[in-house]
């Protein structure tokens, strides 16, 4: 597990080290920030209910769709106060994680 | 019954349970590549020094059938026996017995062993291999772990316990060993985790191999559960008599002492350290250019590389060394590393073992990820390891000491007794590019040539503070050494330090941040 050759550059206020990058640190997730314009599925389920159309005002808190998952009723809500642009997806509909649901428009 | 027929009896009865799970189950054991329970704890102690206990157990469940069922041993051998004649306490579930499943009498075998070593105050090795609770205890085999939890916390900081993982080891089951002092594994026989990949992949839909989840390399190098990694379960034994010689039976022991010996003469101190501070070179040289036979034992060798920990020998005492590895991640301190030394401070605090810290260190990992894995929280774990301890402390600074770094490290602000440093030494708030791009920011933006302002900048800072005099004016370091030097310091540091005695003011415990 030793990688013995490779050298990188690290930098730590402003001063550049020559060291290696262990396995954990280069396989680490580049943080994102979080789009409120977007809502996905956070764990993979079914959608059982829309309560929203779109083209609809929608207030931050206000219910979106349920999506069921691991026998759990979920509801997912709104971030966020905005219009419901586009929603992609069905009643009883199977996604999968990470899978966008609607789109919203700030 | 004449007597020699009742001898003769017992020995019928004794070979059955040998037996453990009968001729198939363990040609199946051997066909994975594993020893049996038997096989492994014989290989661990001394020849013919075990001395099984609870042979006869049985289990008294209904259920499911259970009333049919003859498990021997209740799939888990208990014993008491010696390691280079070092008394242990030992257990071993037996995969050929029903999975090496937890039902109560198998838990209670469990929690006697180790009441045992508890109340004789030596250490306890238990090795895993079982597929977890016996379901048709039910609540049964709940209460069996629980009880096994209980006193692994009871016993902890009092006599070292040892996990070695050697099979499955999955769900509850693996807070025994979480709440041990090492944990062994050995590659591809361990595996190790809360919720396997079936469950993963029915709830999340990601799929993972048991191997990717939980295997013995990712234990020892992602998670950090376990602390020593084999190749085979051979390795794995001698890694552990090995570790025996290193620690006290007890808290209120010390080690035993070897006889003294003095490094190899191949490590040259003066030729690993290179003069440039932002290059890297192998902490691990420096400590077995220093300690006895230059013969570094090393713990969580592949966890957080970026700093490395371990023991060793001064005059034949053992020492926790904890230094920067300028070689991985340019050492510094982060979230998996802070956790790495604190814990490892803790357990030599806890076990009588004097504190020998190698310090070279930048800083801390700058980075979004660590901020929100929460670094301030894992960093303060160090400061509070090593403010709480009261074995001898002696620090050793070599090169860099930047900022935090400088103070975490052992530092005579927490409490170190012995505070040396290297003349190669730079104790300051942070290194010259940081520092100079930061007093001297209006000058060099205003240059008609930036670069070379602070180039000359950079140069000068280095001149004030990048060396060790700044800090020994102020009596933050008892002696700059000659790096020939640093072993004598050390052992003379031990010498001196031999009655210390530090008492803390009362409290129930501390509350370290977890």
């Amino acid at each position: 597990m030793d990688d013995l050759n490779n050298f990188n550059e690290l930098i730590i206020e402003d001063t550049v080290y020559k060291t290696r990058i262990n396995k954990k640190y280069s396989i680490k997730k580049h943080y994102q920030p979080k789009d409120n314009s977007i809502v996905s599925a956070f764990i993979p389920g079914t959608v059982r209910k829309i309560y929203v159309s779109e083209g609809q005002n929608v207030f931050r808190g206000d219910k979106l769709l349920v999506l069921e998952a691991m026998k759990m009723k979920n509801d997912i809500v709104a971030p966020i106060n905005a219009k419901v642009k586009n929603i992609k997806v069905n009643i009883d509909e199977v996604v999968a994680k990470n899978q966008i649901l609607i789109e919203l428009e700030i | 019954m004449s007597i020699f027929q009742s001898i003769a009896d017992l020995f019928k009865r004794k070979e059955k349970i040998e037996a453990g799970g009968g001729e198939k189950a363990v040609k199946k054991q051997i066909d994975m590549g594993k020893m049996t329970a038997r096989q492994r704890i014989q290989s661990i102690l001394d020849p013919n020094s075990f001395y099984e206990y609870d042979m006869f157990v049985e289990h008294k469940a209904e259920d499911f059938g259970m009333d049919k069922k003859y498990l021997p041993g209740d799939g888990v051998i208990t014993g008491t026996g010696t390691i280079f004649g070092f008394p242990v306490c030992i257990y071993a579930q037996d995969f050929t017995v029903a999975g090496g499943s937890l039902g109560i009498a198998h838990a209670r075998k469990i929690t006697k062993i180790m009441d045992h070593a508890l109340k004789l105050g030596i250490p306890l090795i238990g090795i895993n291999d079982s597929g977890g609770a016996r379901i048709q205890e039910g609540v049964n085999s709940l209460a069996g772990y629980g009880e096994i939890f209980f006193r692994n916390t009871r016993a902890s900081g009092v006599i070292p316990q040892i996990s070695v993982i050697l099979g499955p080891c999955a769900g509850g089951a693996v807070y025994s060993p979480a709440l041990t002092d090492f944990v062994f594994v050995v590659d591809k026989i361990s595996k190790m985790f809360i919720t396997g990949p079936e469950v993963i992949k029915t709830v999340l839909g990601e799929e993972i191999s048991m191997e990717e989840l939980g295997g013995a390399r990712i234990q020892s190098e992602i998670s950090g559960n376990a602390h020593f990694f084999a190749e085979s379960e051979q390795e794995c034994f001698e890694q552990i008599k090995k570790l025996v010689t290193f620690i006290p039976w007890n808290n209120r022991k010390k080690a035993d002492v070897f006889p003294a010996k003095p490094p190899r003469s191949n490590f040259d101190i003066n030729k690993i350290i290179p003069s440039e501070s932002t290059e890297p070179y192998d902490i691990r040289d420096i400590i077995r250019a220093i300690c006895d036979d230059s013969d570094f034992f090393e713990v969580h060798q592949y966890f957080a590389a970026n700093i490395v920990v371990g023991f060793c020998r001064f005059n034949g005492e053992t020492v926790g060394i904890i230094g920067n590895q300028p070689n991985v991640l340019a050492g510094v301190l982060d979230v998996d590393s802070s956790d790495k030394a604190a814990r490892f401070i803790r357990f030599c605090d806890a076990f009588n073992i004097p504190l020998l810290t190698l310090v070279d260190i930048p800083g801390y990992l700058p980075g979004i990820d660590q901020e929100h894995s929460g670094v301030i929280r894992h960093g303060a774990k160090v400061l509070y390891a090593y403010s709480e301890a009261t074995v001898p402390k002696i620090t050793v600074i070599l090169r860099k000491a930047y900022g935090g770094g400088y103070i975490a490290m052992c530092s005579r602000h927490l409490g170190s007794d012995f505070v040396f440093a290297w003349p190669t030494a730079e104790i300051a708030v942070m290194g010259p590019e940081g520092a100079a791009n930061i007093i001297f920011r209006q000058e060099i933006a205003e240059a008609q040539n930036p670069d070379e302002v602070r180039k000359q900048k950079v140069e000068e800072y280095k001149q004030k503070f990048a060396n060790p005099y700044r800090a020994a004016a102020n009596g933050y370091i008892d002696a700059v050494i000659n790096p020939l030097e640093t072993r004598e310091f050390v052992l003379h540091s031990l010498l001196i330090a031999k009655n210390k005695k530090e008492d803390m003011p009362y409290k129930k415990h501390g509350i370290p941040p977890f």
